[in-house]
């Protein structure tokens, strides 16, 4: 038995297949996950995402705290509400975890990280926090849901409370908004559709999560979220990136702020070092022309006899074919091989995204 | 178990099925458990006609969303059929796995391997001990 969400009952009544996700029993799916996907991609789903985990700073200095412990700049954050995607770095550039943080105030930042390096998230941060004396505050007390899909908009204001709901209509991407530190409301998310995530207390998560559903959203599973991120390009901790490789060799070299060249953040040397030495390993996206499915650890053989390997493969529901991420040696590549059960299949280069906002984002000929 | 299990079919440990036919041809597939494990199939890869097969070889492929799984055919013989239509439509597995989802169909080249194969009664219990 692991650990459950606010909403397990929820996930039950709605006859989820309950997996054990990270030590969470999570859904996997609610019947079928190539349905969900669809759903999410033309009109709206809701995820449970409470197993991820919400952190508070507070402190007179923690901009200057999370200058010191991200690699991108929180200085970029000058707005109330504001977003930063951004890895967290150990002294050796490998990334520790890649996270969302929430500009409050200037005494007051939120952190959404992953669920399976929450441990390792804690104590990390709490270590790096007492210098600066920033108070780091695991929120376990909160639920957080993702609400994605071009209807997910019009379909999650009514859930909202009144007072909230013309500041989250009017939210750009990549901002969020709150109310007494009550109802939390970004417009971010993990499929590469317009959406909100939302973090609250248990009672009003369930309600909610039955006022949309009430709405006609339907409840989608981990599986559907781990196909719509890959179609969206995105990486995922632990399969894309670890602590055994930086930003710069995972495709995330844009999360990293080199300016100004005075800040000093945790592997930045590390990383000054590696970029002086050059022959990067590359992040690709790859397509399967050929019928089979790309999977993680597949061997992945370029030009002149270096190999490489997928770090995230699955079929994509929207383009009808095989996707995938992979981690090749330095170089630029058109065509690689990939060798799946033991046959050596051409797979071609294309950069990812795959699919943003319901639409194919590389041809299909 | 909410699975379907028709009393009429044989089965194995790897969770394929066989069906045999009035004319002594055999017709093979994989279990309502098997696919409901796997999940959606997305692509599903077929022994050829002719094909000569043996005991447990592996000689075809099917994929869901998540994961890749081996067909073995339950017996030996020769392919007669293949089921095409699941090359553009493998979700017949998922919806039909007896009937529309058949994979293919063989001669086999002797009928004494179907007492090896397990009765619904005896494929239950591997189900139970799996868990």
């Amino acid at each position: 038995m692991g650990k459950k969400t606010f909403l397990y009952e929820q996930h039950r009544q709605a006859g989820a297949k309950i997996i054990d996700f990270h030590g969470w029993d999570m859904p996997l799916h609610y019947g079928s996950q190539l349905n969900e996907h669809h759903q999410v991609r033309r009109d709206a789903g809701v995820f449970d995402i409470s197993h991820m985990t919400v952190i508070d700073l507070t402190g007179q200095r923690v901009r200057e705290f999370l200058r010191y412990l991200l690699a991108n700049d929180i200085a970029r954050l000058t707005t109330p509400g504001k977003a930063l995607y951004s890895c967290m770095l150990n002294e050796q550039g490998g990334i520790l975890d890649d996270l969302i943080v929430y500009y409050q105030n200037d005494n007051q930042f939120r952190l959404v990280v992953n669920a399976a390096t929450r441990d390792k998230d804690l104590s990390w941060i709490n270590q790096q926090a007492e210098p600066f004396a920033v108070q780091v505050k695991e929120r376990d007390d909160l639920a957080m849901l993702a609400i994605q899909g071009p209807q997910a908009r019009e379909k999650l204001k009514p859930g909202l409370p009144a007072n909230l709901q013309p500041t989250v209509m009017a939210l750009a991407p990549f901002y969020a908004a709150w109310n007494n530190d009550e109802v939390f409301v970004g417009r971010t998310g993990y499929t590469g559709e317009d959406g909100f995530e939302v973090i609250l207390p248990e009672q009003l998560a369930v309600t909610l999560w039955e006022a949309l559903l009430a709405a006609g959203v339907k409840p989608i599973g981990l599986g559907a979220r781990d196909t719509l991120r890959l179609e969206a390009g995105m990486n995922l901790y632990g399969a894309d990136m670890d602590e055994n490789y930086t930003p710069l060799e995972s495709g995330l070299a844009w999360t990293v702020a080199w300016s100004p060249t005075d800040r000093d953040f945790i592997g930045r040397h590390a990383l000054e070092e590696q970029r002086e030495q050059g022959e990067l390993r590359v992040m690709v996206g790859l397509i399967l022309r050929n019928q089979g499915v790309l999977r993680a650890q597949q061997t992945v053989q370029v030009e002149g006899g270096g190999t490489g390997y997928i770090t995230s493969g699955t079929f994509s529901p929207t383009l009808g074919i095989s996707i995938g991420l992979a981690r090749l040696p330095a170089g630029i590549y058109e065509k690689v091989m990939v060798v799946i059960r033991n046959k050596s299949l051409f797979a071609q280069i294309v950069k990812p995204p795959f699919v943003r906002r319901g639409k194919a984002c590389i041809e299909l000929n | 178990m909410s699975e379907e299990l028709p009393d009429d079919l044989k089965y194995t440990k790897t969770h394929e099925w066989v069906r045999v036919e009035e004319d002594g041809t055999v017709t093979i597939g994989i279990t309502d458990h098997a696919q409901e494990t796997l999940g959606d199939l997305v692509f599903v890869e077929l022994p050829t006609l002719g094909q000569l097969v043996a005991v447990e070889e592996p000689c075809g492929l099917v994929e869901s969303v998540k994961a890749a799984a081996d067909i073995f055919s339950p017996i030996s013989g020769e392919i007669i059929a293949c089921n095409n239509k699941l090359i553009n439509e493998p979700e017949l597995i998922n919806s039909s796995p007896y009937e529309e989802g058949w994979l293919f169909k063989l001669k086999p080249d002797g009928d004494s391997q179907l007492i090896d194969l397990l009765t619904a009664e005896e494929y239950t219990e591997v189900l139970e001990t799996e868990g």
